[in-house]
């Protein structure tokens, strides 16, 4: 208590004029309602907060607890909504529609994320060696990321399409094909066209990620590495990964989660097609909710995804806390 | 021998040149082929882009034709740039107090709140649009660019307030202390003499600020139903999907151009503070 109290009026000592023209600042009393004030002048902080702190509340922290409170209800757009308990719960687990979605994105994360860190490391290793040109090349691998999904959507819906596009007619006109091939018809081109556009679109922002990992590593272990023979696998291997550890799992961890919730790519470029198979969790969430109205069964679903991200950042955090770990 | 390894050495310059300039025109020959490609006539522009650029003339007839879809680009795009201004404003306002909040005052909780607000981005938004959809309509803001941009500020202020954190704790504090004697009031002290050293952080929190809420989608389909309050994301994909009739893909591209040269020419200015923001998270 006393080390506190001393340490506030050093504080105010320092904050205050009043408090170093003060004759009676040394009476322990008067040091004791000091205290008080100082921690009253502090709670101007709250003042400065506060218009986060409401916004968090209002557009966070209430729609979480409502999502959670509407998923034991059925909960129509108009009219009454009613108390049905786990009913929602129950029916997910008959969902076949929505298991194959979240199954679709499971499988479309992971080949997604392989494809964006085999273009991504390699651009990394590339930009990373300071010399001529490289900013511009650096700034040229990036440009994707700033344009948005929406956007970069738009644009690769026209070089996919079959009549007008790019890729299609082009292979026609090469001769590559015998007809204008539609990519976007059969399953395996449309979803292997998304992976292209989402390296594409994505490949950049995990360079930068990966190229501050390896600009971190110290020289010196390079030289001596290769002083004592180290071929450049070998450096790669005991030095460069293992100390990029955190790194990765950055990387890997913003990747998975932005996988996990993609919508707009298969929203704009497929509908969820061809024949609903490159239908989303979150797509999924969306055709319930905003297209059927069942409010409380997208709330019972939204709080499934919201369960698997939650799982998958505390993951993260153990992966990024202790680098000794695992 | 000498010789040799210059050659060598020459070759070798060529292969890393190669390589880059190579990989750049991957990167960048989309981007470049939509825009190109926007200058062609109505008729050329149904036609493969090949090539990219107009061979028949000259033409802003695509950009003309955008207009008269619905309420008309024009209008989209103001639209999107209240909410990308207005989001910017709020979220630069806020985040700058709240930084500034939590990084020089002590008070009970402060470090719950703290890690309250970062803990939301652990929860993805898609999950809660439901809600403030009900809660939007529950302040009459349905439908209306003032509640997307409330949105939009909301989902930035993790990111925002933790940079502008980190911005005012390295300022170091004798600064401040001294403007204190000289007499300046809290606020004003903070405008005059602190919101200069934290400029950088401010910018970098104003760029993010701008390319999300210029760009977001999901939300902004969700949360405006009504045809006057798209933005450009939304206007263009009713477009492409053919809402206004048989798609044209010449306006289509008009309109993705529109939406992609701001961020574009944000990006390349201001580069150095968008990377900036973007390796804060991971050095830490």
């Amino acid at each position: 208590m006393s080390t506190l109290s001393a340490k506030a009026a050093g504080t105010q000592a320092a904050n205050s004029k009043a408090a170093s023209t003060d004759p009676a600042a040394t009476t322990p009393a008067i040091r004791g309602t000091r205290h008080r004030r100082v921690d009253r002048s502090q709670w101007v902080g709250y003042l400065y907060i506060a218009p986060a702190i409401a916004l968090v509340i209002v557009f966070f922290v209430v729609p979480l607890g409502m999502t959670a409170w509407m998923s034991l209800h059925n909960w129509p757009l108009m009219g009454t909504h009613s108390f049905i308990g786990l009913d929602n719960y129950i029916a997910i687990t008959k969902d076949v529609r929505f298991w194959r979605a979240l199954n679709f994105t499971f499988y479309y994360t992971v080949i997604v994320t392989i494809a964006i860190f085999a273009v991504a490391f390699p651009l990394a290793l590339f930009v990373e060696r300071p010399r001529p040109m490289v900013g511009a090349y650096r700034t040229a691998f990036f440009m994707p990321v700033v344009v948005g999904f929406a956007s970069a959507s738009l644009l690769w819906a026209w070089l996919l399409n079959v009549d007008a596009g790019l890729f299609s007619p082009a292979a026609y006109q090469l001769g590559l094909t015998d007809k204008k091939v539609n990519l976007l018809a059969t399953f395996n081109p449309a979803f292997w066209s998304i992976i292209v556009m989402v390296v594409w679109k994505v490949a950049g922002f995990t360079m930068v990620i990966l190229m501050t990992g390896l600009q971190s590593i110290p020289g010196e272990l390079m030289e001596a590495a290769k002083i004592d023979g180290a071929n450049a696998w070998q450096r790669f291997r005991s030095i460069t990964l293992p100390l990029m550890r955190r790194t990765l799992a950055l990387a890997l961890i913003l990747s998975v989660a932005g996988s996990i919730l993609a919508f707009d790519q298969f929203y704009i470029i497929l509908r969820g097609g061809p024949r609903n198979s490159t239908l989303t969790a979150v797509y999924w969430i969306f055709n319930q909710s905003f297209v059927s109205f069942k409010l409380g069964y997208g709330a019972a679903l939204s709080m499934v995804l919201l369960v698997i991200l939650v799982v998958l950042s505390l993951v993260q955090l153990r992966l990024l806390r202790n680098p000794e770990g695992m | 021998m000498a010789i040799r390894s210059r050659e060598r050495s020459l070759a070798s310059l060529f292969a890393d040149h190669g390589t880059g300039i190579f990989l750049s025109v991957v990167f960048i020959a989309p981007i470049v082929w939509a825009v190109l490609s926007t200058f062609k006539p109505p008729m050329e522009a149904r036609q493969p882009p090949l090539p990219p650029w107009p061979t028949t003339g000259f033409s802003v007839q695509n950009y003309v034709t955008l207009d008269t879809f619905g309420d008309g680009l024009w209008h989209a795009a103001q639209n999107s740039i209240y909410v990308a201004v207005m989001s910017v404003l709020l979220t630069v306002l806020i985040s700058v107090f709240a930084g500034y909040g939590f990084s020089r005052f002590h008070f009970p909780f402060k470090n719950a709140f703290f890690l309250m607000i970062l803990a939301t981005i652990m929860i993805p938004f898609q999950s809660i649009l439901t809600p403030i959809f009900l809660i939007l309509t529950t302040f009459k803001l349905q439908n209306t660019l003032t509640g997307l941009v409330l949105v939009y500020v909301t989902l930035q202020l993790p990111f925002s307030i933790f940079m502008m954190r980190n911005a005012f704790d390295a300022v170091p504090k004798e600064i401040e202390e001294a403007a204190r004697i000289d007499g300046a009031k809290s606020v004003a002290l903070l405008a005059r003499i602190m919101l200069p050293l934290v400029w950088p952080g401010v910018v970098t929190v104003a760029i993010f600020a701008f390319l999300n809420s210029w760009n977001e989608f999901l939300a902004a389909l969700v949360l405006m139903t009504d045809q006057s309050k798209f933005t450009l994301p939304i206007m263009m994909t009713a477009v492409q999907s053919g809402r206004f009739g048989a798609v044209d893909w010449g306006a289509v591209q008009a309109g993705v151009t529109v939406m992609m040269i701001p961020c574009l020419v944000l990006f390349l200015l201001l580069q150095r503070f968008y990377i900036r923001g973007l390796t804060a998270g991971a050095v830490k």
